[in-house]
């Protein structure tokens, strides 16, 4: 597969605050590429600068090697489907639909079998005549994806495009795009902080943080092989405690030598060890590796989830046996379940469990959160 | 449709009714009660009080249809003039920063903070034989050009005494569509002119339509701006219904007030048709 598109350098900053910092991606051809971060990361940045909705500061942006930068939107064979749709609320879906055709004079008889086509693809035949701001969340978000897809862009853009509908029309949504991701093998570039959404339906995953990309590949490596503690944290669970490393294959941490699969690193270097909660098995206390005291139980249908103080370190664990609160118990951790990563600038930011989310300490957090919104609707404006 | 507007309200509400009661006696005391008396002096013979048509069939009359033709046409240019005037502007406007747009429409505005009568006359200053315009025309060796007097000089006064009754309410339409529909439309194909005429100026016509009404409305029924720009030379309607009515004689009570009903309902016509227009828009309030 070619490289379709490439981001080299691109830098982007609003009013001083710099939103990208030295992009450098490229998408092949026909595949679904995630860009996936919390918001303020730069990932809508990074989407609209390859739309042509905003110019980087520097840095240049490649159409199959040419340089498109400077391009406006409307000479890009790019289309876009808008968070929140932006659909046109004096056209009824019909004229929706068939807006980039009827801008492209196409005859009349030749756009009705194409809009017909597109909205049966879309599951909307019968919808033509009924006007937009009639339709559904999940309605009007597929007259966007019939209005973009029309043109057969060469890529779709997709911004948060489920964001505003429930969990269960979400899911099937995902099977949707993925479906006719494959049959149309049109270029998707999605942004989402949804990790589940970005793990189940792409081919690559792009992880940004403060304007710059953290991580990408496949789903399966992101989750299994994080390269920092943000990636660790931020795609599922996970357990990140500091750690050195002893040797080759070797690794303490907790005041004890674990196997490991991780090697190169230098003597005594000091690293992150993410261990993910479904990997850690629990034991009599006299048969584990480690043993704590059960501090919290949470029933979540598959399995339980709780938490342990070991050292005053709480791990997540999920396991499928019963355990009661307050109780001594072991873990077991074999050496495929320990993942080692070189310390970041994210280190010591993520990983225990103590509070439950970080999410939940930065919207307690006044000072945290004035930063947040305001890089949030610096986002959301440009 | 909100939960709110689900339950059920009670049929009559005191407390709803009192506080509605002041701008309801308001309504019947200077708005109903005057209307009445127009169609009373309208349909009844000045001297038996009988009911007639007799007042309204008089005052079509060539002279007076000349000069509602007149009035009508002054009004249609003024409107059309600030509408191509009014609807760049306010394009522009939009465009601009958040605090430029606010200084922008403090500028627009700040003429009407001053009374019509004193900026009718400081127009009338510039226009005069020896006012500004003519002593920078001189400087070209131009002129005088007569301008006051003149047909124009009435459209000018027009123009610029409703302009902002234009520009305000399609500026009110343009900064509250969403960016987003026009990066849509860029996005499927729309360079910035085609944006305009199939995104933009559709979705902006509930604000077109009140700004004609709040140009035309006033431009049709003016008899000062008129009157003081023509030295008097040129009537329209609302000259002739104001020296009819200000004569306080029971004929010139009923010609008044004939000349008034049939204004009404050319207004109304013209607002109907209007509104036509917009049916599909969401009407903006004027």
């Amino acid at each position: 597969m070619s490289k379709l598109i490439e981001l080299v350098n691109v830098s982007k900053s609003f009013d001083g605050e710099p939103v990208l910092n030295n992009i450098n991606l490229y998408i092949r051809d026909s595949e679904f590429i995630t860009l996936l971060g919390p918001s303020g990361c730069g990932k809508t940045t990074t989407l609209r600068i390859i739309g042509g909705f905003e110019t980087p500061d520097s840095g240049e942006v490649l159409f199959e090697g040419q340089p498109m930068t400077h391009l406006p939107p409307y000479r890009r064979q790019v289309n876009t489907v808008f968070q929140r749709y932006a659909l046109f609320p004096h056209l009824n879906v019909y004229d929706n639909v068939a807006f980039a055709l009827r801008q492209k004079k196409v005859p009349r008889e030749q756009i009705r079998p194409l809009v017909e086509d597109m909205l049966k693809l879309v599951a909307l035949r019968g919808f033509e005549k009924r006007n937009v701001t009639s339709l559904s969340g999940g309605q009007q978000q597929r007259v966007a994806i019939a209005r973009a897809l029309i043109n057969r862009p060469r890529v779709l853009l997709l911004d948060e495009p489920l964001g505003a509908l429930d969990l269960k029309l979400r899911k099937d949504m995902q099977n949707e795009l993925k479906n006719i991701q494959q049959a149309t093998g049109i270029t998707f570039i999605y942004v989402t902080h949804d990790q589940e959404e970005a793990l189940s339906m792409s081919d690559t995953i792009v992880v940004m943080q403060n304007g710059v990309i953290q991580q990408i590949g496949t789903p399966t490596d992101i989750y299994n092989e994080p390269k920092n503690a943000f990636v660790a944290d931020f795609i599922g669970e996970s357990n990140i405690i500091d750690g050195v490393m002893r040797a080759d294959y070797r690794v303490s941490f907790d005041g004890q030598v674990f196997k490991c699969l991780d090697r190169g690193f230098a003597a005594n270097e000091p690293v992150d060890v993410v261990i993910r909660p479904e990997d850690v098995d629990v034991v009599a206390p006299e048969k584990g590796m480690l043993r704590g005291r059960v501090t919290s139980v949470t029933f979540k249908g598959v399995h339980w989830e709780i938490i342990v103080d070991i050292h005053n370190f709480k791990w997540m664990i999920q396991t499928t046996d019963f355990v009661a609160q307050d109780s001594e118990i072991g873990l077991y951790i074999e050496p495929d379940a320990i993942h080692i990563m070189k310390k970041s600038e994210f280190s010591g930011m993520y990983g225990d469990y103590s509070s439950y989310s970080d999410e939940l300490d930065r919207l307690s957090d006044p000072e945290a959160d004035e930063t947040e919104s305001a890089e949030g609707e610096e986002e959301e404006e440009s | 449709m909100t939960a709110a507007n689900a339950v059920k309200r009670p049929r009559f509400s005191l407390p709803r009714w009192i506080s509605a009661a002041p701008h309801m006696a308001w309504c019947v005391l200077f708005i109903v009660a005057p209307l009445l008396f127009i169609c009373y002096y309208a349909c009844t013979d000045p001297e038996t009080g009988h009911l007639t048509l007799s007042n309204l069939a008089n005052v079509f009359r060539a002279e007076y249809l000349r000069i509602l033709w007149r009035s009508v046409e002054y009004a249609l240019i003024a409107t059309a003039v600030c509408l191509l005037i009014a609807y760049p502007l306010a394009l522009c406007i939009t465009r601009m920063k958040q605090r430029h747009q606010s200084m922008a429409i403090l500028l627009l505005m700040l003429p009407m903070w001053i009374n019509l009568l004193i900026r009718t006359y400081s127009l009338k200053n510039l226009l005069e034989s020896n006012g500004l315009i003519n002593q920078f025309l001189g400087l070209f060796g131009i002129g005088p050009v007569p301008i006051l007097g003149t047909g124009f000089a009435i459209v000018l006064g027009l123009i610029y005494n409703y302009l902002p009754y234009m520009v305000l309410p399609i500026y009110s339409v343009l900064s509250k569509m969403d960016r987003r529909l026009i990066e849509a439309a860029s996005d499927l194909g729309c360079s910035p002119l085609a944006t305009l005429w199939r995104v933009v100026l559709p979705l902006s016509v509930s604000g077109i339509i009140s700004g004609i009404t709040m140009v035309f409305v006033p431009s049709i029924s003016t008899f000062f701006i008129s009157s003081s720009l023509s030295d008097g030379t040129i009537l329209l309607i609302g000259d002739v219904i104001e020296k009819q009515i200000s004569l306080h004689t029971a004929r010139s009570y009923s010609v008044g007030a004939s000349l008034s009903f049939i204004l009404m309902i050319l207004i109304l016509v013209s607002l109907f048709i209007t509104n036509r227009f917009g049916d599909k828009q969401e009407g903006v309030v004027l």
